[in-house]
């Protein structure tokens, strides 16, 4: 009984909240639009980087800069869960399902459940426009499996977080700044270049950001020549269990004001 | 139809309204502000390298990027007085306000100048965190002057394209939908390349067509080359163009909603 309610729960708030993130195009166009603006910079505005001396990345500079986006794109489409938390909190919605869950950590996780499905799709759109505009994915199904389990990892910490920042505020609008700490680790690596080819201070932060490991090694994923995929895999699953404790102590706050 | 000429009053009480109320939201003032600043550094040190392409022109790359907070912070804040607007129609305080005496011309003016404060504070940091990490202003003091006016200029006349939007839908979600076109404004642009570096044909006809690109261009010659008076005319060009068309465009929805009212 105790399993079925959890998973009952679990399955309903997250059917509800891609439900509800796909029907309204003024909130998911933008988690859409974004990563594909940030494509075409890439594999447009910026290709011309690849001619730059020291820039080593055998699949090309679009390959290169897609898996940022695709990174990039599922970290976000994760914050997404903290924006829908608190607009739930502030409509009282969450607060009467936090009350009526037999498990209200079932509550939480059915808003992080919903945004691995909807980065899921998010992350299938962006590789179908990706291999159009000229990615080269050299992967096999396994190692592409790898890069997209990085991403559904990126997904779930950034859901977290968000999500420990949203049942701690309950403030839709405070939830920018939720999304700007994610911004900010995503950028402070080597997102437009090489690390080598980044200027010192931001090579420093590079060096220092975890985030660094999953970037660098989704991209040897998808140019088919992994490299120290145990080592991302390790940090990312390290950060989903450091920020399970951020959001379940952000839970027990939010029940004891509920 | 007589022409309908403002209430300085009104626009200067307006004017202080919307001013004060966009400056007192740290919760849009902030990241409006951070955000532009966090682009420009990461760009500066992470894309420095584009420096090193045959052709890029005699400038730091630092230097060369300075254009993109300015730009940013007009599309911000135009979308966000934009946004504004759209809740004072959602709660009834435009339909209020429309029976006052004011005049329309007033009301959109005064609403507008919210947007332009933000941009002048938030323009002015920028120059002073400018100064700080070591760009070089070719153009001196009265070229950040006019970096000044220009996105002064085009904030309100985004702002008055978003206004209308607000106008003829009323809601603020509709509005922030413009946010990502915004985006696609700058990024499709000679944001972080000189056009003729841009190797993809696509983008660089893209980047060509895209009005932005020249506002960009205006003031990035302000910082790298100097007086550059082509340059110039293009963005102020493309400044105006946009005052124009926003202007027209919410004076237009305004009065049409009063006729509906």
């Amino acid at each position: 009984m105790s399993r079925a309610s959890f998973t009952s729960v679990l399955f309903t708030v997250a059917s509800r909240r891609v439900r509800l993130f796909l029907g309204n195009r003024a909130i998911s166009l933008p988690y859409f639009a974004m990563p594909l603006l940030f494509l075409a910079l890439g594999g447009g505005g910026l290709s011309n980087l690849a001619n730059v001396p020291a820039f080593d990345y055998p699949s090309g500079y679009t390959t290169f800069f897609f898996v940022y986006v695709l990174l990039q794109g599922s970290a976000f489409a994760g914050a997404a869960a903290g924006a829908a938390v608190a607009s739930d909190f502030e409509t009282g919605f969450v607060r009467r399902l936090l009350l009526a869950a037999p498990h209200p950590s079932s509550v939480v996780a059915g808003y992080i459940l919903g945004s691995v499905v909807l980065a899921l799709v998010l992350m299938f759109v962006l590789t179908v426009v990706g291999v159009a505009v000229g990615v080269a994915v050299e992967a096999n199904v396994l190692e592409f499996a790898g890069l997209y389990g990085l991403a559904l990892f990126l997904t779930v910490i950034s859901a977290l977080w968000a999500t420990g920042f949203a049942l701690r505020t309950r403030i839709t609008r405070a939830q920018t700044s939720a999304s700007m700490p994610i911004f900010l680790v995503l950028m402070l690596s080597p997102a437009f270049v090489t690390r080598a080819l980044l200027s010192s201070w931001l090579r420093v932060a590079a060096d220092y950001n975890p985030y660094t490991a999953i970037l660098e090694s989704s991209r040897s994923l998808i140019s088919g020549e992994p490299d120290k995929i145990m080592l991302a895999y390790a940090i990312a699953l390290g950060l989903v269990v450091a920020f399970s404790l951020w959001t379940l102590s952000g839970l027990r706050q939010a029940l004891r004001s509920t | 139809m007589a022409l309908e000429l403002p209430n300085v009053g009104h626009m200067v009480y307006l004017s202080r309204r919307s001013a004060v109320r966009a400056l007192s939201e740290p919760a849009v003032m902030i990241p409006t502000t951070v955000f532009p600043l966090i682009f420009f550094g990461i760009l500066a040190g992470g894309v420095s390298a584009a420096g090193g392409i045959p052709g890029f022109p005699d400038a730091s790359y630092k230097d060369f990027v300075f254009a993109a907070p300015f730009v940013q912070i007009s599309l911000l804040a135009a979308v966000s007085t934009a946004t504004l607007f759209a809740n004072d129609i959602e709660q009834g305080f435009l339909d209020r306000l429309l029976l006052t005496p004011a005049s329309n011309v007033a009301i959109l003016v005064g609403h507008l100048m919210g947007a332009a404060a933000v941009v002048i504070v938030q323009a002015s940091i920028f120059l002073v965190v400018g100064l700080i990490v070591g760009v070089h202003m070719e153009s001196g003091i009265l070229g950040a002057l006019i970096i000044a006016v220009l996105v002064v200029l085009l904030t309100v006349g985004i702002g008055g394209i978003g206004t209308f939007v607000a106008l003829r839908t009323g809601s603020p979600e509709t509005v922030l939908g413009i946010f990502p076109l915004t985006f696609a404004l700058l990024f499709l642009s000679s944001l972080t390349l000189p056009r003729d570096l841009i190797e993809a044909d696509w983008f660089r006809l893209i980047a060509t067509v895209n009005p932005i690109s020249y506002f960009i261009e205006s003031i990035r010659s302000l910082i790298i080359v100097g007086w550059d008076a082509e340059a110039l005319a293009r963005g102020f060009l493309v400044a105006v163009g946009a005052l124009a068309v926003g202007l027209v465009a919410s004076v237009a929805a305004l009065r049409g909603k009063v006729e509906r009212t």
